[in-house]
């Protein structure tokens, strides 16, 4: 009896569109966590026969398992938290290819601007004393207000290029906006950096402390293999998680449940026909740009937030490693690229944690930039689709 | 509009024939090189003469000569006047050292991005493969491989004599190819736009692992970098003799260091002739026909029977080739080399070159070449000086009553090439797609084979059209 209202209640598109993301977050999270950590403490395993366990014996004092289980769950915490900051990013260059079939290399630099303008409100903020004895409630509204303003910057930036650097572009042979673009980019860098050394002098920016983000909150105690393990998040990982998940639904409502993302939908299929039904195809690539940017920036105060420190070329790495997150989950599908962000980023802190043990010191964290492009060529050779990519007609 | 633009084609080709006319273009010729020589003989230090001087390469490229006269006159500034002025202000022999690198290096990319259309943002990983491999052959590195970066022993020695270099710069060449080939095989089926971004990925592999490959084996030396690294000796009885030369001419003595400066420029020249003759070649041989195919439909190219990878691999393999001997000699001419010479942004201006010149063009590539090292290492640096001065000042800027000593010393012009490259490229893509020089192919599509072979081909108008066939 209960269940036909619960199933009226989902068929109603806003609310489907709005449950639908949630259920896909939680789903790949704990799918790509559990299969990557089954990976990796199968490896342990293998690797619990040769010399690397007595390295771990001789410098950790336990074996290789044991060490490799213990790291697991806080690996698992950073990685899903990083993911998340990755897959924001990756929609923005998932939305564009999805809409215009190109790359937006300067998305990268959206982020920056993003990360920069929200960093200065809130250095702006601190200077002008209002973060002295504030409640929590309000630490956490100006942090709310630096975010909203990055992404407003950000959006702007991003449909400024498009106007100007891209527009003109439309319908030229592949490479030429993408040429453009890389142009932007790093026009956009040296404007950073430019207008900060100007204003302030230097172009390093370190994030405030205000509020309560960086104490840890502790989620529990295990008992592995005689330690005792602590096991916290802290709370800035929190709301890294918890914006990045609004973010995202708030994009699959818009893109799946409003008319402007109906419309930016048929664009991203077939532009001319699309033109013939009356959609304004310029509306739709600004609005595309305007969501892209916004997220961008949105990504950046949060990088900001977890990472403290940012320059202005903070956007590089990350915007790579994005756009990898989009094509390993598919480019031009959103779910793909929340799928690939969320596995990009634990591969990546897995790399970050478990190389320097597993190769006995002789590669360590150093090398996990350099893995993503290793992931981005083998997917790019063995499955060019991407994990999610036979969804084509989706991609939006 | 179309009126406009007939009137503008005439004026400039009655310019054209007003300067080609009998022996005019001879004795401008002359008269340019012969005044710019002179300004810049007697004025080492100015800047202006000195653009006077580079420009007359130009002046002689677009006039129209006998080709045997040409290549004379070009002759004679590279190999005579070039060395004097040259050694009267060394700095200008750096520029022009750098121009023909940078040259060399675009016109390799050129093959890749012009010839075949494949976008390679990671061309300088190859460059940094040639330097490397110099670097560690050249250098003590080979006995120090297990020794902490910073910790070399005093009076180790160098594993090579001095004078492998010149065989290294052969195997600069086939090493930096098969790395092309490595590279290549498993990514040249990809698409432009991703091709783009691996081979970016690959540039950042190549310069990550310069980084880092400094332990468990000390193969790179780290970000310190590898230093000494030997130059070839250069032979004293020949320096004596060319001293005897060159002292009057420059009128004062001539250091070794001088003339170490001096040979690099010769060597540079020497390479960048043999990459124009192997482009040139290329250009119009089956392989280049088969690459103008690639680039503008591969499907169709495909059923007309190219081999697709394999012509993809060749544009590879040629364009890392050059930056391979150019990486060696980069290496024996700065005795150091580091990771953060390889960086994107080295990628990127390299590509800016491509893209000012004229994708596909070679003496556009050149041309693009000179212009960004000259905006790069003059104007930029110009810039710089400038504004360091006007902060010593007590200048004020009048409306917003700004001092200028105010200004932070964080604003260094010099340091701005990523806007300078990015400006460009923006511009060059939106306004002119083919580049300053539109490739000579380009024009052929267009216009119908010119009948008059003696009406000077106008740029502008054919130009336009070929804009957006561009990349």
């Amino acid at each position: 009896m209960i269940a036909v209202p619960i199933r009226r209640f989902y068929q109603n598109p806003s609310i489907r569109e709005l449950i639908r993301p949630l259920g896909q977050i939680i789903s790949f999270s704990a799918a790509s966590s559990v299969v990557l950590s089954l990976l990796i403490l199968l490896v342990a395993l293998v690797l619990r026969g040769t010399a690397v366990n007595e390295y771990a014996l001789s410098h950790y004092q336990v074996d290789i398992l044991t060490l490799t289980l213990k790291n697991l769950p806080q690996v698992l915490i950073d990685g899903i938290t990083l993911g998340f900051v990755y897959a924001a990013i990756a929609l923005g260059y998932t939305m564009v290819y999805g809409v215009l079939e190109f790359i937006n290399f300067a998305h990268s630099e959206i982020f920056a601007i993003g990360a920069f303008v929200g960093v200065e409100v809130l250095i702006a903020m601190n200077n002008a004393g209002v973060f002295t004895g504030i409640s929590l409630w309000a630490a956490y509204g100006f942090l709310i207000i630096a975010i909203l303003v990055g992404m407003v910057a950000a959006g702007g930036t991003a449909v400024l290029m498009e106007i100007v650097a891209y527009r003109p572009l439309r319908g030229a042979p592949r490479l030429v906006p993408l040429i453009s673009a890389i142009g932007v980019s790093f026009f956009l860098q040296d404007l950073i950096r430019l207008v900060e050394s100007l204003t302030t002098g230097q172009f390093h920016r370190i994030f405030p402390t205000f509020g309560n983000f960086d104490k840890r909150l502790l989620i529990s105690n295990f008992d592995i293999a005689g330690t005792t393990l602590e096991l916290n998040i802290q709370f800035k990982s929190i709301i890294v998680i918890i914006a990045a998940v609004v973010m995202l639904m708030l994009l699959n409502y818009i893109v799946n449940a409003t008319k402007i993302g109906t419309a930016i939908r048929a664009v991203a299929q077939d532009r001319a026909s699309a033109s013939l039904m009356g959609i304004n195809i310029n509306l739709c690539v600004v609005v595309t740009f305007l969501i892209g940017g916004a997220l961008g920036g949105a990504a950046g105060v949060l990088y900001a937030l977890k990472f403290t420190r940012i320059d202005p070329f903070v956007g590089f790495f990350p915007g790579l490693k994005a756009f990898t997150a989009a094509v390993l989950g598919g480019i031009g599908n959103l779910t793909g690229a929340l799928l690939g962000g969320l596995v990009l980023g634990l591969l990546e802190t897995f790399a970050g944690s478990y190389l320097y043990i597993f190769t006995m010191g002789a590669a360590g964290a150093e090398y996990k930039d350099i893995l993503a492009f290793a992931i981005l060529i083998i997917v790019l050779i063995f499955r060019p689709s991407g994990l999610l990519g036979e969804q084509v007609g989706q991609k939006a | 509009m179309a009126a406009i633009k007939s009137g503008k084609a005439s004026a400039s080709s009655i310019v054209n024939n007003f300067l080609n006319q009998g022996k005019r273009p001879y004795f401008l010729a002359s008269v340019y090189l012969a005044l710019g020589t002179l300004l810049v003989y007697f004025n080492p230090l100015n800047m202006a003469s000195f653009f006077f001087l580079l420009s007359s390469a130009f002046v002689i490229y677009k006039l129209q000569m006998h080709g045997g006269f040409k290549l004379a006159i070009t002759a004679v500034a590279l190999l005579i006047i070039v060395p004097i002025i040259g050694i009267r202000n060394i700095f200008y022999l750096e520029v022009i050292f750098q121009i023909s690198v940078f040259a060399a290096l675009a016109l390799g990319l050129n093959v890749v991005v012009g010839f075949a259309g494949l976008l390679d943002l990671g061309y300088v990983a190859f460059y940094a493969v040639g330097a490397y491999l110099w670097a560690f052959f050249g250098s003590q590195q080979m006995f120090l491989l297990a020794e902490i970066p910073g910790t070399a022993p005093s009076g180790t020695p160098f594993f090579l004599p001095a004078d492998m270099f010149y065989l290294f710069a052969f195997l600069g060449i086939v090493v930096a190819a098969l790395t092309g080939i490595l590279l290549g095989l498993p990514v040249l089926r990809l698409r432009g736009d991703y091709l783009a971004v691996v081979t970016l990925g690959f540039g950042e592999v190549i310069r990550v692992l310069a980084n880092n490959l400094d332990k468990p084996l000390n193969i790179t030396n780290g970000p310190q970098g590898i230093t000494p690294i030997q130059r070839p000796t250069l032979p004293e009885g020949l320096l004596n003799s060319l001293r005897v030369l060159m002292d009057p001419l420059v009128g004062r003595d001539v250091s070794q260091g001088e003339f170490y400066n001096l040979f690099f420029y010769l060597l540079a020249l020497l390479v960048i002739i043999f990459v124009i003759i192997v482009v040139r070649r290329l250009d119009d041989s089956k392989i280049g026909r088969a690459l103008t195919a690639i680039r503008e439909d591969e499907t169709a190219a495909v059923s007309m029977g190219i081999p697709l990878t394999r012509m993809k691999l060749t544009a590879f393999a040629v364009g890392a080739s050059f930056a391979g001997i150019m990486g060696v000699m980069f290496a024996a001419n700065r005795t150091f080399v580091s990771p953060e010479s390889f960086s994107f942004m080295q990628s990127i201006g390299v590509l800016t070159m491509v893209i000012l010149g004229g994708i596909g063009s070679i003496p556009g590539v050149i041309l693009g070449a000179a212009v960004v090292i000259i905006l790069n290492l003059q104007v930029l640096q110009g810039l710089s000086l400038y504004l360091s001065q006007l902060r010593q000042s007590e200048a004020v800027i009048p409306i917003i009553d700004f001092a200028w000593k105010n200004l932070s010393t964080q604003l260094d012009p010099a340091k701005y090439q990523r806007m300078l490259f990015g400006i460009i490229l923006i511009l060059m893509m939106i306004y002119r797609p083919a580049g300053l020089i539109p490739a000579a192919r380009r024009k052929r599509e267009l216009s119908t084979r010119s009948k008059d072979k003696k009406k000077p081909i106008t740029p502008s108008s054919t130009a336009a059209e070929a804009d957006h066939g561009a990349a």
